[in-house]
């Protein structure tokens, strides 16, 4: 790492309504850089890195660029074109890939003239085909990027900026959507890159990376930089603190055992037109007293699995119990009476109805018990008094109980959900990606009831892509890879790793 | 069983079948452009009616008849622009602003009918484009009176066929056409204006769809009337989706239909005895209706399509 600056952004603000995102933020980046920006979900990581490309125009503040020459020039705010050609590239957490091209058409468009009868192909090819040589991002160029897997698209991404010779590099939580396996590799050839000179900026949240993989962290929250430590001095506590402003209270999870089966599947096959979604010949028990965690990289099945616990989707064969009985025909009331309560993975989406109230979305899934209605009239003063009993209990905090349920914050909407749940004494608990998305303090808060869930004699079924939440709560850990599931007795991340992708070992 | 033989073997027949469908060629390719950019335009029914009356209006008060063309294509553009700047940077429902252009251009382009002419009875008429007359190429046995005894506005429909593939797959501007209405986010990304894009696709593309408005006053009649587009906007709007959004295959679609078409009439006069002439009027449609059904289930849609894009949203 040498010393040259190559960008420094200057007390950048940018405020959403009565929302401050990011509130004078100034940081430094130097050549062949690796710095990590971390921060919990909200504290404007992504803002200001959306501000360094130019989708959002600061309202204070300014960017300074390195050119070519290593001479700092102000950069034309709000203006992608300008980033790109001050040599900025970044990899949003969605990828920005037209599925229906090729990759090196990807990669090539907007750097040929829009206008002109013949396009240098075999040109851009061998200028691709030298990055892939010099780096080791190799992805193939001519199939649909539709057809790549995950880890080939974010590949091509990232040979889109080096294309345009970008001499910074942006990465928005880049190993979000990767195997363990995948992301080392990814690191590996960042490692490659910034050997030649490149500064990468990556966003994340996985501590573990950070420290494995930067050279630097810059800590934010509530869209101020609170700080800003040199890798070598850090450690997980040390940052951890940082993102918070405390130390975070650790998740005890007390030895139990486990009691009788509240779910058995047996045999479950579920066939679909996508493969991603199709489950074969599965089997799986979850005990009461026991959290069984699915481990996988996302579109392995687990949504098809989700589906079948939680009757949307009829298997096309096999047998389902719970807590004893066999659910002859299961649809999503006969599982919800007979004891599953699900926390969706799409939250806002699947989880409430956005535009009905807090306390209506309270009692949504039990709007035949006589406490909330007779003779199919709501009774909304009993509707009212739940809600705000729930609402004191489980801490969930937004304009008010009659307030449309989509006004309210992501970790506020997973608590309602929660309070929905066990307050239906559920037997079993679908809880999938139960902690994607939220900061630490509400991650911190839905593990806490996971394990109250357990304590209290349900059995918990934890779909995660996140390796560590599994690893932190489950007791049993199974791996879906392919619409298959297996079981690991081993907890040692890299044997999980290799099974997430799918090696028989 | 004799006659149908006999009439798929003539020459009129081919030549008809090609007369028919080259305003839904040009239409066709025009729904196409819209959508591989991601917005639908059903504005197409009207834009045809706009252009039928413009350029044969333009002609009427003494332009020449490539002036009407061009005077049809920007009226096209015109209705386009509308659509484009509702949908596109206001994002409001593609399928209500396309109708909403389909009745307000109508209306319009009857309104400035009637204004211009209020009391006529039978509708003045102009010196439409002949067909041309090839040297050489038009005394080919079949082949000649087939395809070269068509008009210029014949041969202008497949030479854009023509043009609309090779800008959609061999240039730049193609590849961020396609790019923009699989995922905008991958266009903007990249510095390129999914507004621009966007808009001037809807532009062009309504400028070809008047064209085929035109095709219909300037080519196949030589007078303006009310009523006379009858749907053929929706029928390209159909044979987008049977083309699977290819240009080539939307071209063989508009033949097909311009085909079953140019059957029916000659059905009509040789078994009409037997069947009432509206059965044949309708079979076209249902011919249509059912070769949509086969292949519209394996149609690969633009992603983005019916999907507004926000500036600095994601």
């Amino acid at each position: 790492m040498t010393e040259s600056k190559v960008l420094s952004l200057n007390a950048l603000s940018k405020r959403f309504g009565s929302v401050v995102a990011n509130d004078a933020v100034s940081l430094d980046l130097h050549r062949g850089e690796v710095l990590a920006l971390l921060g919990e979900n909200g504290a404007g990581k992504t803002t200001l890195m959306n501000m360094l490309f130019g989708h959002y125009m600061p309202d204070g503040g300014s960017i300074d660029v390195a050119a070519p020459n290593g001479e700092m020039q102000p950069l034309t705010l709000g203006h992608p074109q300008a980033a790109l050609s001050a040599g900025i590239g970044m990899v949003h957490q969605h990828f920005t890939l037209a599925e229906n091209l090729s990759a090196l058409d990807n990669i090539t468009l907007g750097s040929e003239p829009l206008f002109a009868l013949r396009r240098d192909r075999a040109g851009a090819r061998a200028k691709v085909q030298g990055i892939m040589d010099r780096t080791g991002l190799v992805a193939p160029l001519d199939t649909p990027v539709g057809k790549l897997s995950v880890g080939e698209r974010q590949r091509v991404e990232i040979l889109k900026a080096l294309y345009r010779d970008a001499r910074i590099l942006v990465l928005d939580e880049p190993t979000a959507v990767l195997t363990p396996q995948e992301a080392d590799t990814l690191f590996e050839n960042i490692g490659a890159m910034t050997g030649d000179g490149l500064a990468v900026i990556f966003i994340s949240h996985k501590l573990r990376e950070v420290l494995a993989f930067s050279h630097r962290i810059a800590v934010l929250r509530h869209g101020i930089k609170v700080g800003e430590i040199a890798t070598s001095d850090a450690d997980e506590r040390v940052i951890a603190r940082m993102m918070v402003g405390e130390d975070t209270p650790v998740t005890q999870r007390d030895a139990m055992t486990p009691g009788a089966p509240v779910l058995t599947l047996s045999g479950i096959s579920v066939r679909n037109p996508s493969a991603r979604d199709s489950l074969t010949d599965v089997n799986l028990t979850v005990h009461a007293h026991e959290i069984l965690g699915i481990a996988g990289v996302s579109g392995n099945g687990q949504s098809a699995l989700a589906s079948v616990i939680s009757g949307l989707r009829r298997p096309d064969s096999g047998s389902i119990q719970v807590d004893g009985d066999e659910i002859l025909n299961p649809d999503p009331k006969t599982m919800i009476k007979a004891g599953v309560g699900r926390i969706p993975e799409d939250r806002h989406h699947d989880g409430i109805v956005g535009a009905m109230s807090v306390a209506e979305n309270m009692v949504i899934e039990r709007l035949d018990d006589p406490e909330v209605q007779t003779n199919g009239l709501m009774n909304r003063s009993a509707m009212a008094a739940n809600a705000e009993k729930l609402s004191q209990a489980y801490d969930v905090r937004g304009p008010g109980i009659n307030a449309r349920a989509r006004l309210l914050s992501g970790g506020n909407i997973q608590k309602l959900i929660l309070a929905r749940v066990f307050e239906q004494g559920a037997r079993l608990i679908l809880a999938n990606q139960p902690i994607r998305g939220l900061d630490m303090g509400a991650a911190a808060e839905v593990s806490r009831r996971l394990l109250e869930a357990r304590a209290g004699g349900a059995g918990v079924l934890l779909i995660s892509e996140d390796l560590d939440e599994i690893l932190g709560l489950a007791d049993r850990i199974m791996v879906i890879h392919d619409g298959q599931l297996t079981e690991v007795t081993s907890r040692n991340r890299e044997d999980i790793g290799l099974k997430m992708a799918g090696e028989h070992t | 069983m004799m006659d149908i033989l006999q009439i798929l073997l003539s020459e009129s027949f081919w030549a008809a079948s090609i007369r028919i469908a080259t305003p839904l060629i040009f239409g066709v390719m025009g729904a196409l452009l819209c959508e591989k950019s991601g917005v639908l335009n059903l504005g197409i029914e009207g834009i045809f009616a706009a252009g039928a009356m413009c350029g044969w209006m333009a002609v009427w008060l003494g332009a020449g008849l490539w002036g009407g063309v061009l005077i049809a294509a920007l009226a096209g553009a015109f209705f386009g622009l509308i659509h484009g700047i509702l949908t596109v940077p206001l994002g409001l429902s593609q399928h209500v602003s396309g109708l909403g252009v389909t009745l307000f251009a109508t209306s319009l382009s009857y309104f400035t009918y009637r204004t211009a002419l209020p009391n006529v009875s039978s509708p003045p008429r102009i010196e439409p484009f002949r067909a041309l007359d090839i040297p050489l190429l038009s005394d080919i046995p079949f082949l000649g009176p087939v395809l070269f005894q068509q008009t210029a506005m014949t041969m202008l429909a497949l030479l854009v066929v023509g043009l609309v593939w090779y800008v959609l797959n061999r240039t730049a501007l193609g590849v961020a056409l396609q790019a923009v209405g699989d995922n905008p986010d991958s266009v903007d990304a990249q510095g390129l204006s999914v507004y621009g894009l966007r808009i001037g696709a809807v532009m062009v593309g309504s400028a070809l769809m008047a064209l085929g408005g035109a095709f219909l006053t300037m080519s196949a009649f030589d007078a303006f009337f009310f009523g006379m587009v009858n749907g053929r906007g929706w029928i390209c709007i159909a044979l987008v989706i049977f083309a699977s959004w290819k240009p080539g295959k939307a071209l063989l679609g508009a033949l097909l239909f311009g085909a079953f078409d140019a059957l029916q009439v000659r059905l009509q006069t040789e078994v009409g005895a037997m069947v009432p002439g509206q059965v044949f009027l309708m079979a076209p449609y249902v011919l249509s209706i059912i070769a949509l059904v086969v292949a519209a289930r394996k149609a690969e849609y633009p992603r983005a399509l019916l999907t507004p894009w926000f500036k600095g949203q994601r």
